[in-house]
């Protein structure tokens, strides 16, 4: 008997999980989150390359950390390769993927094209965005599409899941099966909207929500208290965006140069009193995570750590979110380890055996 | 009170980048060059309470004409009508004739300003000081329409869920298909009535 990992199917880790009642996707992001336990994703550095081999390496030091990778379509306007590639290089190997569309760059054509291959690839999460504008990427020249927006995305995908039909109208074989997430900004301009909108988001199809990166917390706090109020936490899985930052010169360069993102004042002069700033970032982080853990309706983290995501793991495991769960790991199982044990060699050995030598030797 | 605003923007960093023709675009974005000033926008969203009623009663008038509409030909008269629109709305409003006017669900600030086109509520890069990611100097159009629908006395209607812009109608007098339409529904809860008396 093969010892099987909780959230796999038996007939293979790149297959969909078996339907549960109340679930509206087959991965295990939405089994963990409906199971009231408390979910780790991260975002996986999308390479620029097109070697596989640089995806694999990326998402491998995440391995038994987190529940979910995000794969990043063009993140900061910026060139790499598409999230639906790494989608597909992600699911072959049984990894969770939630694969990230934005409106940016693809219209509505190219984006049902997109939610039909990556569902078929076995990708169970999506995460509608509306995207950075052009001007923020290392293209500014390039034409920004803005078809449809996250709202209008996010509702484009649950009509092509529950009613099974394009937005057309036109009828789908066999609908997607995904878990469907959307991201807030609660630290953003106009404030006393910003739960309002979440409430728009869920009306048009969020299951779970992924907030930008936090580094205030009594903002958030309050955020978090008027969706309470408002029954949003009742219908949504709130996964609070969170990361260590490298230097309190990031922090500043981060402050006056990324739109979006709040860093207030006491964070820099935390940073910039420490021995080790790099250290203090992680520590910060941490210590943002134990506080948000707290916070009533919060059901995950989402830990963004760009050029760091060595520290993911150590980030994940010194804040004890996990209590103890180990989230899905890609091992070599069992039979596979037999296998590569009684005939692994054959990939070294440099013989060459001819049909008559073989036809020898099994006398 | 207005802190200095960075004046940096995409438009100065490419022609810094590109310092070998003598020709340079003025040093704004494309959206900034048409536009040069906000301040007749920015009066529409402060006065969206009174605008909401003046539209109400315009789109009445506009009903009771119908029949003339109709007699004339829808066809025939949206030129002229989009004319007036084009330039009235554009004055007003900034407006970009998407032709599926939502000004009455977005305080009176026109969604199609936002340079990401957004017509559901703003998006996550909102300036500390409430201007767009993409042009900072120019105020969110989605902070701005918050603000216009809290005046409004359906303002909650920024809560609907809109549709993505259907690009077919650009172009098209958004007032005559709000008019069609109305007539056309009126006609419709009318017409079993008058099926039932007959």
């Amino acid at each position: 008997m093969i010892a099987r990992q909780l959230d796999e199917n038996p007939a293979g880790i790149h297959l969909p999980l078996d339907p549960l009642p109340g679930h509206s996707s087959r991965g295990r992001l939405e089994r963990v989150l409906r199971r009231g336990e408390f979910a780790v994703t991260t975002e996986l550095n999308p390479p620029d390359s097109a070697d596989p081999e640089d995806v694999y390496n990326r998402a491998k030091i995440f391995d038994g950390w987190v529940d979910a990778i995000n794969a990043v379509d063009a993140s900061g306007a910026n060139c790499h390769m598409s999230s639906v590639g790494i989608c597909a290089l992600l699911t072959r190997m049984g990894y969770a993927p939630i694969m990230q569309i934005a409106c940016r760059d693809k219209n509505r054509i190219a984006i049902q094209g997109d939610v039909l291959g990556g569902a078929a690839m076995g990708v169970a999460n999506m995460l509608c965005l509306t995207g950075d504008g052009v001007q923020a990427g290392d293209q500014p020249g390039a034409k920004p599409v803005f078809d449809l927006d996250s709202m209008s995305l996010l509702e484009t995908c649950r009509i092509m899941r529950d009613n099974g039909k394009f937005l057309s109208g036109r009828k789908l074989t066999t609908p997607p099966q995904i878990f469907l997430g959307a991201a807030v900004n609660p630290f953003a301009p106009p404030f006393d909207f910003r739960p309002i909108h979440l409430g728009k988001k869920i009306a048009a199809g969020a299951q779970f929500v992924q907030t930008q990166y936090c580094f205030d917390v009594p903002m958030f706090k309050t955020f978090m208290q008027k969706a309470r109020d408002l029954g949003h936490t009742e219908k949504v899985f709130i996964l609070c965006g969170v990361g260590p930052l490298a230097s309190a010169k990031t922090a500043k360069w981060i402050r006056n140069n990324v739109p979006g993102i709040h860093i207030p004042d006491a964070i820099v002069k935390r940073l910039e009193g420490a021995q080790d700033q790099k250290k203090e970032g992680k520590q910060l982080c941490i210590d943002i995570i134990n506080e948000v853990k707290e916070i009533p309706g919060i059901s995950g983290v989402h830990v963004m750590a760009y050029r760091q995501e060595e520290y993911v793991a150590e980030i994940v495991d010194e804040s004890g979110v996990l209590k103890g769960r180990q989230p899905w790991k890609r091992e070599i199982r069992r039979d596979d380890q037999m296998v590569a044990d009684r005939l692994g060699h054959i990939l070294h050995d440099e013989i060459t055996e001819t049909q008559v030598d073989m036809v020898k030797t099994a006398h | 009170m207005s802190e200095p605003q960075p004046a940096v923007t995409q438009a100065t960093l490419v022609k810094k980048a590109a310092p070998k023709s003598d020709y340079k675009p003025a040093d704004v974005s494309p959206q900034r060059r048409v536009q040069r000033s906000f301040a007749v926008r920015l009066w529409s969203i402060r006065h969206s309470r009174l605008l909401e009623w003046f539209y109400s009663r315009f789109a009445d008038m506009f009903l009771l004409l119908h029949p003339l509409w109709k007699g004339i030909g829808y066809g025939r008269v949206e030129a002229p009508i989009k004319f007036v629109e084009k330039r009235v709305k554009g004055f007003m409003f900034d407006c970009r004739m998407c032709g599926q006017c939502v000004l009455s669900s977005t305080g009176m600030s026109c969604p199609m300003n936002c340079p990401k086109q957004l017509r559901n509520g703003p998006c996550g890069g909102v300036r500390a000081n409430g201007n767009c990611e993409v042009e900072p100097d120019m105020p969110c159009v989605w902070v701005k329409a918050w603000e216009g629908s809290q005046n409004m006395v359906h303002g909650d209607k920024i809560l609907d869920v809109q549709k993505p812009v259907d690009q077919s109608l650009r172009e098209t007098s958004a007032w005559l298909r709000v008019t069609a339409q109305a007539a056309a529904a009126r006609e419709a809860a009318q017409a079993p009535k008058t099926g039932a008396s007959a």
